[in-house]
């Protein structure tokens, strides 16, 4: 029996609180000495750039903050509140110690200039932390630079054009990157920031790459190939070998999406099977928190050719054992950040692979599989919900299930599914992904979710297909224990109401008394 | 499976009880599509596992090994800024219903996220003097790159103006993202004495190719650039946009950039209650004014108010304008941003609210008079002149050495006093000459101030022409 109740605060915005004078916070006095130095602000600041009017921030005292965040942190459901088996997403344990890691003051307040006999303890881990990763994916060398997902993309479609301008010098005529329909939205989009035109590829009836599509696609205009392995249905692309002959063929050069990394973590390499280019989300695979968003981290790995492009700059590490940076690498692509990347979170990741070892990567693949399956198996079983294409191939890390069945027989979508399940205390899926299933339900329950967590899911998925169809209002009227019910996400969006600040929302109020 | 770890909750008798309730015999069969000629037949090559005491016994091996700036003896910026953290701030926005939660796809169970996204697009906005602020890009070099984008997209032309004196690695980082796409991004001069930009430098760049202009507030090199309002004309004029970079801590004390007509801003948002963290996690702050022909070509999140679908109507927040990003325009979305620095935002939000307008003053005209003072104690140096570049400053200042004294050599020797100094700039600015670029914060005390200056007036008097 679910009795789940998510805590529900009429929580006003700060701003609605202000009272003026109130503190929460003060500085030190000025030194006296050091106030001599000068008569006033306007005395050392050009009194036209001096701000006339003070910024109308809330004065609120610091027990008001300490309430205001508490209380809005219980209306956040997270992996610690309970299971999130959003899809693609890979919302794993986020381990406590890899926080505390991250945190240690020897690393936290490293300032990134500082001249690198005093931050050798750094450049160590990110040292060892770029090979460790590159075991996992069979790759030559890693950049730790990027800082989430779609800017591992970027630079690695970027080390891809960098290729082709200085190894085939073909770059201008191959300005196509060809990307399976299936695949994740930010593939095209880190594509054309790169420049390139996008060429779909349709899916097969299996739900895999179509190989007489890609051979069609393939030719002399193809820089690469972006695809996801195990993909985007949770399925194993079983023909990479073709796949990779076939864009290698035609001059392309095959760039892995390492969002689903962790169906194969230990068991196979992407390396192996001829990708060049890959890029690994840190905070998916390697269970740095997703922070409501981020920071990630998207380390991007590559074979040895395609080394030298790679952005700088480099960690080395020199003959007597010490470390450096190097800066003088005249065929990189250059600097996607400002410093070296999101470091707090290399930290976590490096933490976590020190503690799991080879034997419990390996581990965490072999689990998460088994999960996946056993909730595809179980809720393909319940009436409304269908298992779609490769119907007896296993599933890997995740499963995409369809609701249209249900949706024919009682009008319930997969958005209201998604809906209801969020009175059960359980994160909905990720839905209406990838657009080649019709009313998608794309679970990843991941390797830290007990057998326990997964039958409570199965179970609650059960009794929303009961509800379905015995009180289908109900499920369509969901969510019910929620901090709010559904909200006018058009009113959001419309340009009349559109609110993105607490300034536009005074100016619409003026407005309304005008 | 021998194996067992914290982490893992899966035992023996559970994997083959799951394994015989999905009619499979053995895991091996889970994996029956992956080739056999790929399948990884040794172990990994990676350490083996480990308990947390020796996790925490290796991470602190590690982290002893460098030399952290929390001693108040690193004078850094250049990018980051070390500054003091009020407590309530890790304490908050550390909460692991925070921390551990996705981007707020499920708007209804996740309001604590959205409204707290909210407050953090407000508070800047308020800051910056703009209407919108998306909720974070990934820092500001990225966020400057993604403005150029945007303002290419906005006014479809090609060119884009920034000045010499920007920050040199954000200067690459803009390169990457823009040569790819054809945009010319041209580099305008400046005035040598004062560091400000060559109004005629400019007038001659500007013309109907120009999509943007860029201008640091304070500038990289530590300057204040005063000419804004004259900029800022003439930028309008030729129909070009006004992108503004800005010391996001400065604005308690300086003028906003939404006040001299900046049409898209961008800062650095990791000063507001984030560590240094050997540059990352860092926040790109990134805003515009209301026109919508502007927010319709916004990269990035954007948290929107609305109410509730039925009665009582209830106030509540979402994602919004979402049509604009890669998981629903795919190719033709305005970036490929996705994953963000949300959580550096939810810090930012709580730092913000906790130092308030009163205390962003405080702590504006605490840092002005720290810096003041250290350039005022290095300037009556001999051999040293301290700001080198004759225009007011906030916080970082270039300094320089004179006669024979090498700047390099004054940062060894500080080295070993256990200081560390500013940022050099020879290589990046040979033409300012033996310089580097000091930052003062509030986190400098008196004492250890007066013992910097002692430090260098000593390396430099007995030092003259050490190399």
């Amino acid at each position: 029996m679910n009795r789940y109740r998510q805590a529900k605060w009429n929580e006003p915005l700060l701003f609605e609180m202000s009272v003026k004078g109130r503190v929460s916070h003060k500085f030190p006095e000025v030194d006296k000495d050091i106030r001599r130095v000068a008569e006033s602000i306007e005395s050392m600041i050009h009194p036209e750039m001096i701000r006339a009017q003070p910024p109308s921030l809330p004065e609120v005292s610091e027990l008001q903050i300490v309430r205001h965040f508490t209380r809005l942190s219980q209306m956040n459901f997270s992996v610690s509140s309970g299971t999130y088996p959003l899809g693609s997403c890979t919302m794993k344990y986020n381990p406590v110690i890899n926080d505390l890691a991250a945190n240690t003051s020897g690393f936290s307040w490293l300032h990134p200039l500082q001249d690198v006999s005093t931050c050798q303890g750094a450049l160590e881990l990110m040292w060892e932390l770029e090979r460790w990763l590159a075991e996992i994916t069979g790759m030559d060398a890693v950049t730790l630079q990027p800082a989430a997902g779609a800017q591992g993309e970027y630079t690695g479609v970027m080390v891809i054009r960098e290729y082709h301008k200085c190894v085939t010098n073909e770059c201008e005529q191959r300005n196509e990157m060809l990307i399976p329909d299936a695949a994740h939205g930010t593939n095209p989009a880190s594509a054309a920031m790169a420049g390139y035109k996008v060429v779909v590829l349709p899916s097969s009836a299996d739900g895999l790459v179509d190989l007489d599509a890609l051979r069609a696609a393939a030719g002399p205009r193809t820089a690469g190939l972006m695809l996801t392995n195990p993909n985007t249905i949770g399925v194993f692309e079983k023909d990479i070998e073709e796949i990779a002959e076939i864009v290698h063929d035609a001059g392309g050069l095959l760039y892995y999406d390492g969002a689903n990394l962790n169906a194969i973590m230990g068991i196979t390499c992407p390396g192996d099977m001829g990708f060049d280019v890959v890029h690994m989300n840190l905070h998916k695979s390697f269970s740095t928190p997703h922070g409501g968003g981020g920071p990630g981290a998207g380390a991007v790995g590559v074979k040895k050719s395609l080394e030298e492009f790679l952005p700088k700059p480099r960690i080395v590490r020199k003959d007597d054992g010490s470390f450096d940076f190097e800066d003088n690498l005249p065929r990189s692509i250059g600097r996607v950040h400002g410093f070296y990347g999101n470091f707090g979170i290399l930290v976590r990741a490096y933490s976590y692979i020190y503690s799991l070892g080879k034997q419990g990567i390996r581990a965490v693949a072999e689990n998460a599989v088994l999960n996946a399956n056993y909730v595809a198996h179980h809720v393909s079983r319940i009436p409304g919900f269908t298992l779609p294409y490769s119907k007896d191939a296993p599933r890997m890390h995740e499963c995409v299930i369809s609701a249209e069945e249900l949706k024919e027989e009682t009008g319930v979508t997969a958005m209201d599914v998604a809906k209801r399940l969020l009175d059960f205390g359980v994160h909905a899926p990720t839905v209406y992904f990838p657009l080649i299933v019709p009313e998608a339900l794309m679970i990843e329950p991941t390797e830290t979710e007990s057998k326990q967590d997964l039958d409570l899911f199965i179970s609650a998925l059960n009794q929303i297909s009961r509800e379905s169809n015995e009180t289908p209002e109900k499920v369509k009227g969901a969510p019910h224990m929620t901090a709010v019910s559904r909200l006018d996400e058009y009113r959001a969006a419309h340009p009349k109401t559109l609110t993105l600040s607490w300034r536009m929302f005074q100016k619409q109020n003026r407005d309304k008394v005008d | 499976m021998e194996y067992s770890h914290p982490w893992l909750p899966m035992t023996e008798d559970l994997e083959k009880a799951m394994l015989k309730s999905i009619g499979r015999k053995s895991l091996k069969e889970l994996f029956s599509n992956i080739p056999d000629q790929f399948r990884l037949k040794r172990d990994l090559d990676l350490p083996d596992s480990h308990t947390e005491l020796e996790v925490a016994k290796r991470i602190q091996e590690l982290a002893s090994k460098n030399k952290a700036a929390d001693n108040g003896r690193v004078f850094l910026g250049a990018g980051v800024g070390v500054h003091h953290i009020p407590s309530v701030v890790p304490a908050l926005a550390g909460r692991s219903e925070f921390v551990t939660s996705y981007t707020s796809y499920q708007p209804e169970i996740s309001q604590g996220m959205l409204q707290t996204l909210f407050e953090y697009q407000s508070l800047m906005a308020e800051l910056l003097a703009v209407d919108v602020v998306n909720s974070s890009m990934y820092d500001l070099a990225s966020a400057l790159a993604e403005a150029i984008l945007m303002s290419v997209r906005v006014k479809k032309r090609s060119r884009f103006l920034v000045p010499r004196t920007m920050n040199p690695a954000h200067w690459q980082v803009i390169s990457t993202y823009t040569e790819p796409l054809g945009i010319e991004v041209e580099k305008v001069d400046y005035d040598p004495k004062t560091g400000l930009i060559s109004i005629s430098g400019l007038k001659s760049c500007l013309n109907d190719q120009v999509a943007g202009v860029y201008i640091e507030n304070p500038n990289y090199l530590g300057f204040i650039e005063s000419q804004v309002d004259r900029i800022s004309k003439m930028v309008h004029e030729t129909g070009a946009l006004l992108v503004a970079g800005v010391d996001i801590l400065s604005l308690g004390i300086m003028r906003p950039p939404g006040d001299y007509g900046a049409d898209i801003v961008v800062a650095e948002g990791q000063p507001l209650g984030t560590p240094v963290s050997f540059g990352g996690p860092l926040l790109g702050v990134f805003g515009c004014t209301g026109d919508m022909k502007l927010i319709r070509q916004l990269p990035g999140r954007l948290v929107g108010m609305t109410r509730t679908s039925e009665e009582p109507h209830e106030r509540g927040f979402v994602l919004t304008l979402s049509p604009r990003e890669q998981h629903i325009r795919r190719e033709k979305a305005t970036s490929n941003i996705c994953s963000n620095q949300a959580l550096v935002a939810v810090t930012a939000a709580v730092y913000t609210s906790v130092i308030g307008a009163a205390g962003l003053r405080e702590l504006g005209e605490s840092v002005a008079y720290n810096s003041h003072y250290v350039a005022d104690r290095l300037d009556a140096i001999p051999s040293v002149k301290a700001p080198a570049l004759n225009e007011s400053f906030w916080k970082e200042f270039v300094v320089k050495f004179e006669n024979g004294v090498s700047a390099q050599h004054v940062h060894e020797e500080l080295l070993k006093r256990d200081f560390h100094g500013g940022r050099l700039l020879i290589e990046d600015f040979p033409e300012l000459g033996e310089t580097m670029l000091l930052c003062v914060t509030e986190l400098h005390s008196k004492e250890i101030i007066d013992e910097f200056v002692s430090a260098v007036e000593e390396i430099v008097t007995s030092g003259g022409d050490g190399q």
